[in-house]
């Protein structure tokens, strides 16, 4: 496995360029190669959700992806969500309703959760309840990752123009 | 006069007693008391003159920490319990 | 759904900073995925490291070719049982409870013989994990298989059997209780092996240096634990291991055990480069302790009053391939919390080719509760009495004597189940066929170790206080709170680090729900030892006796001379001109966590077509003392019953006839997702705990222990058919409905 591939693609606003071998998936190359620690891995077969980024504007799990596929893709990972000015409304939902405990599936509902309210602001508790039903946490039992997402969801509703 | 609450297990060394009283300032001191009464008691209990690690000691309700320091009062009523683990 | 009653945020009762919804310390770090958990690192030179995990569950190792994973190009060295000296069987702490080197070194590598499939065998360090991964395909392991012992069900007690330890317990003259009984239920039941599910899985990082010192980022529920089984199995002092922690993404005592860092450290040895290993989620299932199966029988008996007048219980745990199940906790939770005059426990620790078992959340507790709470249950249903209120009936008290003989310290259950009992949610109309609502209640028993912690005060008027208690859910901000509380400060101007071993005094491993009350007591005790430095520091400065100054809210005052006023920022400015800063180590010892109670009110529909039960409703209720912040008071107790509610309806290890396990992802191990739950009631009753400052109690683990019979009752009344099996799957409860249909 020697030969690599080059791959340009867009993180977080940022261009990027890596090489990459053909059986490298996206989570690899985000944690090994780019050192974009905060896309977590859970299970690498695509059952948790921790890996959870979004790509052109979908949600994926990154481990599911080759790192060859991002070619020319628009990648955000959780990294690129706070912005300068500070958190993003889920992060500070997620942080004010105690919607985390030991914090290793966060990253992923966040992302998930953003995909979701970017296009529907005003999903509910069951359209957030199926929508992040990819997403496995074992601290919370959902109840303040669903009230948080319906929280920042009302606030980016008062938000938008 | 401490009060020992005696585990099944060693019942058979006392003859079937639930409780004995014994004299001690400690716990070395009561389980030297006690294997006097009871011969090989105290074998049962301890592994290295240290308290076996399946048992945990409960003198007055508290766990002790001190082993066979451990201070025991006139009145002190003491336990020897399955140790059990945390989650 | 009714919406959980949140409290306002700000300080309960006397307290200022106690009892608020402060935001988490660690909270920015988590939520923009700057927090490094175990995986999370890389340094230069890293190699990677893959385990080869044996396909049999017993056999002999005859032997094991390395050769061609050597050759292969990129690997950089292969590690066996060999390259570790052969320790002599020591006793370890390790997770408040003890655990033999021996066993742990035989856990990591096998040694001559596989217990289970999933052993870890040999481990290999290359420059990529694939590398890594191809070369534990070519190592050549010579396996003479053995006979498979796989039931682990203690039906055989004979010496020579697989059982290895008994633990009895007993009070009064049961048969003289039975004999007095009106109604005497008997029932066997059974628990499956379930995993602790944590997200993250094990992963460690080791350096040893060319002079021997050796370094470990790891993720574990204890520091110091892993540095003692590390040096131990090592053949190194216990100096030469510095343990650095990660964030840990979940433990539920999973990661009190120790799988890598020792491996990790052996091929970094070998190969002079820091390696780094992670388990693939099918190695943390197949090689990684799960939480034990249970087989249960229990008989108890009733007046017509519904005074318990006997009870027997005949607990077996399995505890996997080596000694040391849970069934010491259920054992001495056996009689649950009722007060019994006659009762008599035995519990059996069983050995089978199974993974070796490790703690999960209240170990060994739940499993006991289901089989105890299911016969409460039709021991109430056939005296014809309300459940809660047979329960009040025979309710434990201070004074009550536990199963053990330990007398129970001030405690108020009466309390909990009355609230329970009064709560809408008990009376609440419940209509519709195929519905029914379930109650169960729980104690544990928790035991201390003491704390130690260090503080010291900066010059802006904050506080760095620095423990070695690893921080699983929230503890940094619960601990720092406590501090806060004494010192009149905001819980952030307490800044709580957790560091490695080689930076704070022996710390105990964080499980058995101690960490809140242990290292809150450490707290409390070194801004005590604060406060009195600081205001000897005032005292000098203000030329006065230190007996003059007062603290409080925040301010020191000389009564004397009421113009004399300093804040605790303003002295802390001053420290550094008046005779340098103000530091302090203490070490608190433990004085009486006591026993913690919880209860569940579910509502559960089975659809008769599928056998799928829904959880239409869920309140939880917990005795917190004092709720240092109740946010994460309920989310313990959510998580607690998301958990239960995976073990009794989906959550099971299946295992092949071979003896390996089946379910090895998130796909066919079924934890519950957020489309299988509701929102999750709390109620958080606050009966003070005397034998702390503040009154608090344990909370992390009780809240799981009530929801598997819970669950279980509500079925029955939903179905007429008790589930004495867990998991209720859907294919378990078709088969007891068409079972049912049958004899009917």
């Amino acid at each position: 496995m020697t030969g690599r591939t080059h791959v340009h693609t867009s993180i977080n606003d940022t261009d990027v360029d890596f090489l990459c071998e053909s059986r490298q998936s996206l989570l690899e190359v985000l944690r090994d190669v780019l050192w974009l620690f905060g896309t977590k891995e859970g299970c690498n077969d695509g059952n948790c959700g921790a890996c959870t980024v979004i790509m052109d504007g979908r949600i994926v799990d990154s481990c599911l992806v080759l790192a060859v596929e991002a070619e020319g893709k628009t990648i955000t990972t959780i990294e690129g969500i706070a912005q300068a000015e500070g958190l993003h409304p889920l992060q500070q939902a997620f942080l004010e309703g105690d919607a985390l405990q030991c914090g290793i599936c966060t990253p992923g509902f966040v992302l998930a959760a953003k995909a979701l309210l970017d296009r529907e602001p005003d999903a509910d508790e069951t359209r957030i309840r199926h929508w992040l039903a990819g997403n496995l946490c074992r601290c919370t039992g959902y109840d303040k990752i669903v009230r948080a997402v319906l929280k920042a969801g009302k606030e980016m509703r008062e938000e938008a123009p | 006069m401490a009060v020992v609450w005696i585990p099944p297990f060693l019942e058979s060394l006392t003859g079937g007693a639930h409780k004995v009283t014994v004299s001690g300032r400690n716990l070395r001191q009561v389980l030297n008391s006690l294997d006097t009464l009871y011969p090989g008691i105290k074998d049962a209990l301890l592994e290295e003159d240290h308290i076996h690690p399946s048992i945990a000691v409960v003198i007055d309700g508290a766990t002790g920490h001190l082993e066979l320091i451990e201070p025991v009062r006139e009145e002190s009523e003491i336990h020897f319990i399955p140790a059990i683990s945390g989650g | 759904m009714t919406a959980t009653a949140r409290q306002e945020s700000k300080g309960s009762g006397p307290f200022k900073v106690v009892g608020t919804r402060t935001t988490r310390h660690d909270g920015v770090d988590k939520v923009t995925g700057r927090a490094r958990f175990g995986a999370d690192i890389s340094m230069s030179g890293l190699l990677h490291g893959k385990v080869l995990r044996s396909p049999h569950a017993h056999a002999r190792i005859r032997s094991i070719d390395t050769s061609m994973a050597e050759a292969l190009p990129g690997v950089k060295g292969v590690a066996t049982a060999q390259d570790f000296p052969i320790i002599r069987g020591q006793a370890l702490d390790f997770s408040g409870a003890v655990s033999n080197a021996r066993v742990t070194a035989e856990v990591i590598l096998a040694h001559e013989r596989v217990m289970y499939a999933g052993h870890a065998v040999a481990a290999v360090a290359a420059t990529s994990p694939h590398i890594a991964e191809e070369a534990t395909r070519l190592i050549r392991v010579d396996y003479e298989a053995s006979r498979v012992e796989r039931l682990g069900s203690g039906e055989d007690t004979s010496p020579g059997s697989n059982i290895a330890s008994h633990i009895q317990l007993k009070r009064g003259d049961v048969e003289q209780g039975f004999g007095e009984a009106e109604v005497i239920v008997e029932r066997e039941l059974s628990t499956q092996t379930i995993h602790q599910g944590y997200i993250e899985p094990f992963a460690s990082t080791a350096h040893w240096a060319p002079d021997g010192h050796v370094t470990i980022w790891t993720t574990t529920q204890g520091i110091f634990g892993v540095r003692a089984s590390t040096s131990a199995i090592l053949g190194i002092p216990e100096s030469m291991v510095k343990v650095i922690p990660m964030e840990v993404g979940g433990g539920f005592g999973g990661k009190a055990s120790i799988y890598l860092d020792p491996v990790a450290a052996v091929l970094s040895k070998k190969t002079g480069h820091p390696v780094k290993m992670v388990m693939t989620r099918k190695e943390v299932f197949e090689g990684t302790g799960p939480g034990c199966a249970a087989i249960m029988r229990v008989k108890m008996g009733a007046d017509s009053s519904g005074r318990i007048t006997a009870a027997q219980f005949w607990l077996a745990y399995q505890a996997g391939a080596f000694p040391g199940s849970s069934v010491s906790g259920g054992a001495t939770t056996g009689t649950g919390p009722y007060n019994i005059d006659n009762f008599l426990i035995d519990g059996y620790d069983v050995v089978c080719n199974k993974q070796k078992t490790s703690g999960y959340r209240a170990p060994g507790q739940c499993q006991a509760n289901f089989a105890i709470e299911t016969v409460i249950d039709e021991l109430a249903e056939r005296l014809g009495m309300d459940p809660l209120e047979l329960r009040l009936k025979n309710v434990v008290k201070e004074g009550d004597r536990m199963p053990t003989g330990v007398p129970f310290p001030y405690i108020d259950l009466r309390k909990l189940e009355e609230t329970m009992k009064t709560h809408p949610h008990y009376s609440a109309p419940l209509e519709g066929p195929n519905r029914g609502r379930g109650v169960a209640v729980a104690f544990r028993g928790h035991g201390g170790q003491g704390a130690p912690a260090t503080m010291n005060v900066n010059a802006d008027g904050t506080i760095s206080l620095i423990t070695g208690a690893i921080d699983l859910s929230g503890t940094r901000t619960t601990v720092a709170m406590q501090a806060a509380e004494v010192l009149g400060l905001a819980a952030k101007d307490v800044i709580l680090t957790v560091v490695d071993t080689d930076s704070v005094a022996q710390t105990g491993t964080t499980a058995g729900s101690r960490v809140t009350f242990e290292m809150g007591l450490a707290a409390i005790a070194a801004a005590q030892e604060v406060k009195r430095q600081m205001s000897a520091r005032a005292a000098m400065l203000w030329e006065v006796q230190p007996e003059e100054v007062e603290f409080q809210d925040g301010v020191f005052t000389c009564n004397r001379s009421p113009a004399k006023r300093m804040t605790f920022k303003e002295l802390a400015g001053r420290l550094a001109r008046s005779g340098g800063p103000i530091t302090c180590s203490v070490y608190a010892p433990s004085t009486g966590i006591g026993p913690s109670f919880a209860g569940n009110i579910v509502d559960v529909e089975i659809d008769p077509e599928t056998g799928k039960v829904d959880i239409l409703r869920y309140t939880a209720f917990l005795d917190a003392g004092q709720a240092v912040h109740p946010g994460f008071v309920e989310g313990q107790m959510q998580g607690a019953t998301a958990q239960g509610i995976g073990w009794a309806l989906s959550e099971e290890y299946l295992y092949t006839e071979e003896g390996a396990v089946a379910n090895t992802s998130f796909l066919d191990y079924r934890t519950p997702t957020s489309m299988d739950l509701p929102m999750i009631d709390t109620v958080i009753i606050q009966v003070p705990n005397p034998h702390h400052p503040f009154g608090v109690r344990a909370v992390g683990e009780v809240p799981i222990v009530p929801t598997l019979a819970a669950v279980a009752n509500a079925v029955y009344h939903a179905t007429g058919v008790r589930m004495t099996r867990l998991p209720m799957s859907p294919g378990a409860i078709l088969e007891a409905l068409e079972a049912k249909k049958a004899q009917e």
